[in-house]
């Protein structure tokens, strides 16, 4: 158990001076800051009403860039460990296999949802500064949703990384998985209801499986009870659970599905060959 | 100390260990040596835990490699083929190790210091940017430090200039009767002093396997 918090410690610090924690910190910390800065300072002039077209922008670019992000630097950070013969070499220490796996995701995700926190604290004190009424409900379960995003796709990459061997496989399966469920976001299902080729209920139930739909619509309830960005897809989800409902579903299920992932990861991490 | 039963492993359709059977003594210095692609990896791989075998069976101490293998790997120092590019510092690398194998950092600076590495001055750089010599110094003196009843060498003085080898072989030397250590090398004059047993692998099996005088 002590071995747990030492890999994860350990992984944090190596990931803190790596080039990629730079640019991530960068680019999606800014990102995130923007978000919450601008929320705020919307909300000071008209109250959480509508969302605004730049909070819009900021969401969408969420669900293309954070996906990628984790998948790549995960799937290849593990990867260049196991070729690198690093793995062999850590794990020929007296280390359970649950420390070092579930120690890496504990490390992981601290990484990765750090820059999201620091955000969050940067758009209360930014609104505090602005004498705004802190949309707390908003803030925290928006904050609920990322960390849910980051679940699955930890999970997603950590499963990836434990069953396929080679780098460029590993990479390539990453960038599929994520082309994928980009596909099946509501753009793609409206093209697909309107061909009227699948049942209705059948383009719903996609909706209801892609961990980003159900952020991007969770994400859109939040943010706009008017729904007036809404997809059709969206709508009719909204619709049929209700708000409340589906805000509750857009945290448990990626939570559920990334501990899913993850879980598998480590049975196969503990049954496959290590190296 | 170490068992190897009719042990099998395959990738890709060949037996990469093709019924391989061993057994390791209490105080037994071994060199194992053959060609390229023998298989010498993939055994000690399979003695430290890391492959799942098709068939036959391994155990150290008694203890089964994939299932138990805390407990393996507390009676074994592993240094591998090349130093890894490890990008932890070397303090957090003394952490690492003193913490998850009960080791005290200053017996790993101890060991180092007899081979005129000197950790103190380097605890912040990141293992990845010594030289090759230091790192192979480094996890000697980690290998060393554990004081383990086995130590598998995968070609340890590789990365040494001539000086740094003889003081590599001169503590080697110094250590326990008692300490079981298996050297893979291609160096067999090297070595010679140090073994009471010569095997050699070829395609998988054990083609010879003789004791010889110390
Ligand atoms: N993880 C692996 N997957 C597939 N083939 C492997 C793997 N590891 C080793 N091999 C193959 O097994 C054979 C023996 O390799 P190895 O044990 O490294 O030989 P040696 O150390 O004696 O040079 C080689 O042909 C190598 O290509
Ligand atoms: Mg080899």
């Amino acid at each position: 158990m002590k071995n747990l918090g030492l890999i994860a410690k350990l992984d944090i610090k190596e990931s803190i001076r790596s080039r990629w924690f730079f640019v991530y910190l960068l680019v999606f910390g800014a990102l995130m800051a923007l978000f919450f800065v601008t929320g705020i300072t919307d909300s000071v002039v008209m109250g959480f009403t509508g969302l605004s077209r730049l909070l819009l922008v900021y969401m969408q670019v969420t669900i293309v860039i954070l996906p990628i992000f984790i998948l790549i630097t995960t799937v290849k950070s593990i990867s260049a460990d196991r070729e690198s013969a690093i793995l062999e070499y850590m794990l020929s220490f007296p280390i359970s296999l649950r420390d070092y796996y579930w120690g890496k995701m504990i490390g992981r995700f601290t990484i990765t949802f750090f820059p999201v926190l620091l955000a969050l604290v940067l758009g209360v004190v930014w609104g505090a500064f602005k004498g705004a009424e802190i949309p707390w409900n908003v803030l925290l379960i928006y904050s609920a949703f990322v960390f849910a995003l980051c679940a699955v796709f930890l999970g997603i990459a950590f499963f990836i990384s434990t069953i396929v061997k080679s780098h460029d496989v590993a990479l390539g399966s990453s960038f599929v998985v994520w082309i994928v469920l980009l596909a099946f976001i509501d753009i793609a299902l409206i093209g697909l209801m309107l061909q009227n080729r699948w049942s209705d209920e059948f383009i719903i139930s996609i909706a209801l499986l892609n961990p980003l739909e159900v952020f991007r619509v969770g994400a859109i309830a939040l943010f706009d009870p008017e729904l007036t960005v809404m997809g059709p897809v969206a709508y009719y989800l909204l619709d049929t659970f209700g708000k409340k409902m589906f805000l509750v579903y857009a945290i448990l299920y990626p939570l559920f599905l990334g501990a899913l992932f993850a879980y598998l990861g480590y049975y196969f991490f503990k049954k496959k060959d290590l190296l | 100390m170490i068992e190897v039963k009719d042990a099998v492993k395959r990738f890709l359709d060949t037996n990469v260990l093709d019924h391989v059977n061993l057994t390791i003594e209490k105080g037994d210095k071994i060199a194992l040596m053959g060609p390229n692609g023998a298989g010498k990896t993939t055994l000690v791989r399979a003695i430290l835990g890391f492959y799942h075998l098709d068939s036959g069976e391994i155990r150290v101490k008694g203890y089964h490699p994939t299932k138990e293998r805390v407990k393996v790997l507390k009676n074994i120092s592993f240094i591998p083929q090349t130093p890894p590019p490890i990008k932890l510092s070397i303090s957090e690398l003394l952490e690492f190790v003193s913490k998850s194998s009960d080791v005290k950092q200053e017996s790993i600076k101890e060991e180092a210091a007899r081979m005129d590495l000197d950790v103190e001055k380097n605890l912040q750089k990141p293992f990845f940017k010594l030289s090759g010599g230091m790192k192979q110094k480094m996890l000697i003196a980690i290998a060393l430090a554990k004081k383990s009843d086995i130590l598998i060498f995968d070609e340890p003085t590789a990365n040494l200039d001539p000086k740094a080898r003889e003081k590599f072989y001169a503590l080697l030397s110094e250590l326990d009767s008692d300490v079981s250590t298996i050297f893979i090398t291609h160096r067999l004059e090297e070595v010679e002093k140090l073994v009471n047993r010569e095997i050699y692998m070829d395609l998988g099996k054990i083609v010879e396997d003789r004791r010889v005088g110390v």
